[in-house]
């Protein structure tokens, strides 16, 4: 698969974290494009939450180049980042549980009338968020509390997606989640594909980076450890590659290939 | 799902399962309380047949109001998650400095009124500042509120021992007046139910221009209904002894006004987000310390005005006016009408409905004249089985969510 030749969405280089004594990351890069999911994979502490972090403003880099559709930018605080269209559903979701789906997509940026809500313009809106990204919910006034945990991860995404960001950064949006509701999730993943969203997913399972992702970016110990196409590398290359068994010629090689 | 057909069969069938998706869903919403209200009367009423006098019911329908507003500002702490221990003491506080000031220093009632609320307020600004912005729990500032405001309130006081307030005055007359006027109960009724309905009618009237689902037209109706029987049934029991007395014109109004913030306004959008996640709230870019502050700035100031009550009922005010009764009762009141005390789930109808159960049983006990121990020991029978309700419907919600 050939990266298209625009300028990307999204370019990062030479990004320098440091959290005192530790340097979370050290001349990270990272290019994303608009309609590609890159799979963001490492081992714990390799520096993926910070990368997420870095790029939506919450622990600005300390040095890097950033480019946003080719023009450099400064993100320094969550609301550089959202002004640009980079949207992040955190691990925690951060819902409020007795909120309705409506309520909560809607939380702290309600539709008023001089402070009063305009409850059926947002139920409105809600709906046709829902309906384009074919996420089925029951009934949009029930508490979230009493939804699943694949619907609380969609009305999360969905809540990210009300502002029409650009791209879309997604933390481990499967971990807590059995196998029907992870699938639920990856199709919402290919939806935002689809509709020629930039997509950030970190994960920890290999299966679902193979099913969604375009690209897999792997960081180990705060470095690049390596670019791949999906479609043409093995599992055991991704995984050598996170734990560091890889650092041999075979895939020295393997990694120039996909970086070609 | 489609635009609403409105056949009343197909309205029939969601009003159904609009009722099976709230007990499902683990909200029971006002019925477990008023299952409890219908027979603790039927009760009191078999035991005494005065109980569901017109005499009886006018009156209860006054002694209500003072802990009813108090238990209306508890609601609002209660639905950011907190506690405040301290409203019997700040509303003993609020009449006391009324009372020295009209009484004693000759201030003429409006200021000296506006001076009592406002220093509820701005005892609920301290008790928000060192919740919300250095961080002690409420249970420990509202407790040191209890016995302080307490102290101040016998340190104004100590002076004078009771002040007795003027007959003829404002505050006298909050708890003494009556609309004998037939037409004013009945108009007040009718305007109410009115009101309720229009309201609702013009709602499913926006939702179909939006092309979104309305609630059944049979839903709006059968509420309407309820409302109006049990509208008019008040109505015409009070024009049986005094007529509208004007405490409880003034206590609903404040419940319509509150319950219209709370529910339709972005700050009382805000106030239920902070009772479901205080994260969420605060990444979804809401001033967390401000809109905890505020909470407790309506529990006190609200702990205030029915302080005024009060002391109007017994149109004075002395060292023994609060009593942890007070206290107990206003926050039982707004758990046992539905006001979860896990937070975020409630509404200021609760404490209607949670204080007409209080003192019914207060009022009960009285009639057939045996020992308040009978009456502490059903009131707190009663409140335990609130909490139960409102933690398994918590549980019932969780698992629906698991499932």
């Amino acid at each position: 698969m050939a990266r298209p030749s625009a300028p990307p969405l999204l370019a990062l280089s030479g990004v320098f974290k440091r959290f005192g004594a530790v340097q979370a990351l050290t001349d990270v890069e990272l290019e994303i494009h608009a309609g590609e999911v890159i799979a963001l994979v490492g081992d714990n502490g390799a520096g993926k939450s910070t990368l997420v972090k870095v790029i939506a403003g919450v622990e600005p880099a300390d040095t890097g180049t950033l480019e946003w559709q080719g023009r450099p930018i400064h993100i320094g605080r969550p609301h550089d980042a959202q002004h640009l269209g980079i949207a992040t559903v955190y691990q925690d979701l951060a819902l409020c549980d007795n909120l309705d789906v409506v309520g909560n997509l809607f939380l702290g940026r309600e539709i008023t009338r001089i402070g009063v809500l305009n409850e059926v313009e947002m139920e409105r809106r809600t709906r046709d968020l829902l309906a384009t990204l074919s996420i089925r919910i029951p009934d949009v006034h029930r508490p979230v509390a009493s939804l699943s945990g694949g619907q609380r991860q969609t009305v999360a995404i969905s809540r990210a997606l009300l502002g029409a960001p650009s791209l879309v950064m997604l933390d481990e949006p499967t971990a807590a989640l059995g196998i029907e509701q992870t699938a639920q999730v990856l199709d919402l993943v290919e939806r935002l594909r689809e509709r020629g969203l930039g997509v950030l997913l970190i994960s920890h399972n290999l299966g679902d980076v193979k099913a969604v992702a375009d690209w897999v970016a792997v960081l180990r110990l705060g470095r690049n450890n390596g670019f791949f196409d999906v479609t043409t590398t093995s599992q055991e290359q991704i995984v050598s590659s996170i734990t560091g068994a890889s650092d041999n010629a075979v895939t020295r090689r393997a990694a120039r290939e996909g970086e070609l | 799902m489609s635009i609403p057909g409105g056949s009343s069969a197909h309205g029939a069938e969601r009003f159904t399962s609009a009722f099976g998706r709230r007990v499902g869903g683990g909200t029971f919403g006002a019925v477990p309380v008023l299952l409890g209200l219908l027979a603790i009367w039927i009760t009191f009423q078999i035991l005494n047949p005065h109980f569901l006098s017109p005499r009886n019911l006018s009156n209860l329908s006054v002694d209500i109001v003072g802990t009813g507003m108090i238990a209306v500002g508890v609601i609002f702490v209660l639905l950011i998650g907190e506690i405040d221990l301290s409203v019997g003491s700040v509303s003993g506080l609020a009449s006391a400095l009324f009372a020295v000031l009209n009484v004693n220093f000759g201030m003429p009632e409006p200021p000296a009124i506006v001076l009592g609320a406002l220093c509820g307020t701005a005892v609920g600004f301290v008790h928000g500042f060192f919740t919300a912005v250095v961080g002690v729990p409420a249970f420990v500032v509202t407790l040191a509120g209890l016995l302080g405001w307490y102290g101040l309130m016998l340190s104004i006081m100590g002076a004078y021992g009771t002040i007795n307030l003027d007959d003829q005055g404002l505050v006298a007359q909050l708890t003494n007046y009556y609309f004998s006027d037939v037409a004013a109960a009945y108009a007040l009724a009718a305007l109410g139910t009115s009101g309720y309905f229009l309201i609702a009618w013009r709602d499913v009237k926006r939702r179909r221009a939006a092309g979104v689902p309305t609630r059944a037209p049979v839903w709006i109706a059968v509420r309407t209904g309820v409302l109006a029987v049990l509208a008019f049934a008040a109505a015409y029991v009070l024009n049986q002894f005094q007529g509208l007395p004007l405490a409880l014109l003034i206590f609903l109004a404040v419940l319509v006004i509150l319950d219209y913030v709370l529910r339709r306004t972005a700050y009382g959008r805000m106030i239920f987000a902070l009772g479901g996640g205080v994260e969420a709230a605060r990444r979804a870019g809401i001033n967390v310390a401000w809109v905890r502050t505020s909470a407790f700035m309506m529990s006190s100031t609200m702990a205030a005005i029915g302080g005024l009550f009060l002391a109007s009922r017994i149109n004075s005010v002395s060292q023994t006016s609060v009593s942890t009764d007070l206290l107990m009762n206003a926050i039982a009141a707004a758990v046992i009408g539905g006001t979860s005390l896990f937070g975020g789930r409630g509404s200021t109808w609760s404490a209607l409905l949670g204080v007409l159960v209080i003192q019914s049983i207060a009022s009960g006990v009285a009639l057939m004249d045996i020992q308040t121990a009978v009456q502490f020991m059903i009131t707190g029978g009663v409140l335990l089985l609130a909490v139960v309700i409102d933690t398994l419907s918590r549980r019932a919600q969780r698992a629906h969510g698991r499932a």
